[in-house]
């Protein structure tokens, strides 16, 4: 076993690309070094992905404030497994063995992770094992792929002694819709379109970061105004998500009053977004080059106004929550996750910013306009699901104190420019941090000026088998409740 | 002596037909009042009774996997609920079956319903019955006992465990301070959250199947056989709605001897309070959080620590005072 390399030594005087991305290529022994810095903290692993005959691996260290992407030209598809070092790349593994054939050797868990042996031309009838536990009274108890609500499919395994969870192990895949091969070959609008439905929650973000990784690709600039908009219904995103994230918490503990006060603070913030740009999600709304949706003086005073009535709401929530202990009960100390798993899994988001982890894509690798605006990364340390109900309060507070200071910032011009005449091949990267954690992708522009591959890494990939480790020892009918506090994509995860 | 005996009976004919006239109604009020306090529309008032109609025309799916007991249980459940539930004096004391209706002998009908109820749910073999039949079970076992302890702290009042004959111990003494039997009273208003499957015990508005514990056993019911055990679910709760109203609030109930004007006013009296009981329920259940299964125990424990000092107070005024 090779020792553990540091992201900092090997990438120490390398000029970064415009993405803010140094890129190696690699061989297998500073590959395998690398994974092993991963398993010993010296860098995050932040996306795992395979591309034209190699396997790229995206590092951070937020500490240093560096970023890379290394690359592995893989052996006829066979590379050294980066999860049989660092277990956090187990699933990306999995998932990347079931879309494009490479095969990572030395992997734990030869089990498919995203095909499910329905795929036209490969269907197989191989059972899934779900691992086994042992144990006298154990029983197991399958949950899903369909529940009783309105919510996205995934399928759970329960292995309890009575109330308690032994073990749970999530199988996910059910909403795959080959996101990567549909955008393989398209033009650059229609990958926009296409990636900006990979998680609707979150399609401001993906848009966000397509467009930004497309930009880095092709030198291509957006003005300053349509930055400035990217930030507003970025914040608007999360800030509609979080308050409805607080209220389906409350609702999973049976407090009905709290959701519905949140649901219909939420309802008010989808309406202002679609006043203000015409859609409720704002899909389509942030494309490369800058946005498609401009914001009237008018629109301006109707955030303003959704500014005040929201931190009324967080305000009358956080009273009520703080006045309920038989709610507080159900939260405090329920799905803890340590923060030594936060770290290893470099989770974002929410889930890692109640274990611990500051790490926050808007801060630690700033990117314009949050670069030049006023605002906390609010960490707590508890890891519990009032941890994480807490952050997204903090969260909303800076997310109202950032949409004010870019309101006030907007000055008149253009709001997209041109595609740069000269089409030339490129490879782009960008890290932007959804409501839910940080999202990652990267593209590869093709001479043709289309695009030859786009990867979406998004934020659940790493939230995910937290929740597995999180409901271990608590209860089964505790379960609903660190899953909503959780709030994983389905969509988003399965590509 | 027989128009009298058919007056009675009659009378004893309409008290099983209200309570099961009405039950949808109560729930359909609570439903209402807790949409109303979350500032929704709400269902309308009378949306179970349409419920029960559309679930009575709907086929019924059965699993492959199930036996007699699951098919016949929604009967006895519906039947053993309703005979309890018209046992419950209502509108008058002096009914022609109050000498059957013995608290006992609700305990025993109930817990009979349960018992088949919890079966039903283990009997096709999915782990949601399984869970919610164990979960009713534990809390069965908590609550049950703390019913009998009320029981016999009224009885001791009362000198009977007659439900009429409590009654009318309560119409013709009328409290005085009685710690025993405010004890009491707390003490089955919690019995009563729990059997009935409200917040903060169990959510009846759920999807999650994982926290279900009255829905999880029913999972698998549909058509006319979940039809009988909602109806049967909305009986127990006019049941102990009525209870708490037969034992702690009895005034306007006709005594035995009244003719058909007492009995009118006792059926107002009757209705107008179970219609409050039915909005304080929805204030309550919008006001709290629901309970970790864990710490069900300790909610429902102090059903039966309240019920056991409740006894040793009845115990100790008899003991001085009588």
């Amino acid at each position: 076993m090779s020792a553990a390399h540091a992201l900092g030594e090997l990438v120490a005087g390398r000029a970064a690309g415009p993405d803010g991305y140094v890129r190696l290529a690699v061989d297998s022994g500073v590959w395998t070094a690398l994974a092993e810095g991963c398993a010993a903290g010296l860098h995050d692993l932040s996306a795992l992905w395979a591309d034209g005959g190699a396997m790229h691996m995206a590092l951070n260290d937020s500490g240093r404030g560096l970023r890379a992407i290394v690359s592995l030209q893989t052996d006829a598809g066979r590379y050294p497994s980066v999860a049989a070092r660092h277990p956090p790349a187990l699933r990306l593994e999995r998932a990347m063995r079931d879309l494009y054939g490479v095969q990572p050797a030395g992997l734990p868990d030869p089990r498919p992770w995203l095909d499910h042996g329905r795929w036209p031309g490969r269907q197989s009838a191989a059972r899934y094992e779900f691992l086994p536990t042992e144990g006298e009274g154990l029983h197991q108890i399958p949950v899903g792929p369909v529940h009783a609500g309105v919510i996205e499919p995934g399928h759970f395994r329960f292995t309890a002694n009575g109330e308690t969870v032994v073990r749970l192990e999530e199988r996910l895949g059910y909403t795959h819709k080959g996101v990567e091969g549909l955008m393989a070959g398209a033009g650059v609008e229609q990958a926009a379109r296409i990636i900006g439905r990979l998680s609707g929650d979150s399609t401001v973000a993906y848009a966000w970061a397509f467009a930004r990784a497309v930009e880095a690709a092709l030198g291509w600039t957006p003005p300053p105004r349509a930055l400035l908009l990217r930030g507003v219904m970025a914040e608007l995103e999360r800030l509609s998500h979080h308050i409805n994230d607080v209220g389906a918490i409350c609702n999973d503990a049976s407090v009905l009053t709290i959701h519905a006060r949140c649901t219909l603070q939420r309802e008010d913030a989808l309406a202002v977004a679609d006043a203000c740009f015409g859609h409720r999600l704002m899909m389509d709304r942030v494309v490369p080059g800058g946005v498609t949706a401009d914001l009237s003086g008018e629109g301006v005073g109707k955030i303003r106004g959704l500014l005040a009535r929201l931190e009324a709401t967080r305000a009358e929530v956080l009273r009520v929550y703080d006045s309920m202990p038989s709610l507080q009960d159900r939260t405090v100390t329920t799905g803890i996750v340590s923060a030594e798993l936060a770290r290893q899994y470099a989770t974002g988001g929410f889930v890692g910013r109640a274990s611990g982890r500051a790490f926050d894509a808007r801060k630690s690798f700033a990117y314009a306009p949050y670069d030049r605006l006023e605002f906390d990364l609010k960490v707590r340390t508890a890891g519990d699901v009032d941890a994480r109900l807490l952050v997204r309060m903090d969260e909303i507070s800076e997310s109202l104190r950032m949409l004010s200071q870019l309101l006030g910032r907007l000055a008149p011009g253009e709001i997209r420019a041109d595609r740069p005449a000269v089409a030339a091949a490129g490879e782009g990267a960008a890290l932007v941090e959804a409501f839910r954690g940080d999202v990652f992708v990267s593209v590869r522009v093709g001479n043709d000026g289309r695009l030859a591959h786009v990867h979406a890494r998004d934020a659940s990939w790493f939230q995910w088998p937290l929740l597995e480790a999180a409901i271990e020892g608590n209860i089964v009918a505790d379960f609903p409740l660190c899953n909503k506090s959780f709030n994983c994509s389905y969509s988003g995860h399965d590509l | 002596m027989t128009h009298d005996l058919v007056v009675q009976f009659l009378a004893q004919g309409a008290q099983m037909t209200f309570v099961l006239l009405i039950a949808p109604l109560a729930v359909g009020v609570v439903r209402r009042v807790k949409a109303r306090l979350m500032r929704r529309q709400g269902p309308p008032l009378l949306q179970a009774y349409l419920d029960l109609a559309k679930l009575l025309r709907k086929e019924s799916v059965i699993a492959e996997s199930a036996s007699w007991l699951f098919r016949s249980a929604p009967y006895l459940i519906f039947a053993l609920t309703w005979v309890a539930a018209a046992l419950v004096p209502s509108f008058a004391s002096g009914l022609m079956f109050n000498w059957a209706a013995d608290v006992v002998a609700l305990v025993a009908l109930l817990g009979a319903a349960r018992a088949l109820l919890a079966l039903a749910g283990m009997d096709v073999g999915t782990s949601f019955g399984g869970i919610g039949s164990s979960r009713e079970m534990m809390i069965a076992t908590l609550a049950e006992p703390a019913m009998m302890l009320i029981v016999v702290t009224l009885a001791i009042a009362a000198g009977t465990t007659r439900l009429a004959g409590v009654a009318d111990f309560f119409i013709a003494e009328p409290f005085g301070v009685r710690v025993s039997l405010a004890l009491s009273l707390i003490s089955l208003v919690i019995v009563a959250l729990a059997e009935n499957a409200r917040i903060p015990v169990d959510n009846p508005t759920t999807h999650l199947e994982l926290t279900m514990v009255h829905e999880a056993m029913v999972l698998e019911y549909s058509g006319r056989h979940l039809a009988l055990i909602e109806a049967a679910s909305h009986l127990k709760l006019v049941l102990y709605l009525s209870l708490l109203i037969c034992l702690f609030a009895p005034f306007g109930m006709a005594p035995a001897t009244a003719g058909l004007s007492g009995w009118a006013i006792g059926l107002a009296a009757w209705i107008a309070k179970l219609l409050a009981g039915a909005v304080l329920l929805g204030v309550w259940e919008v006001s709290i959080a629901k309970m970790r299964v864990f710490r069900l125990p300790d909610f429902v424990g102090v059903a039966f620590v309240f019920g056991f000092i409740a006894i040793l107070l009845a115990f100790l005024t008899r003991g001085v005072f009588a």
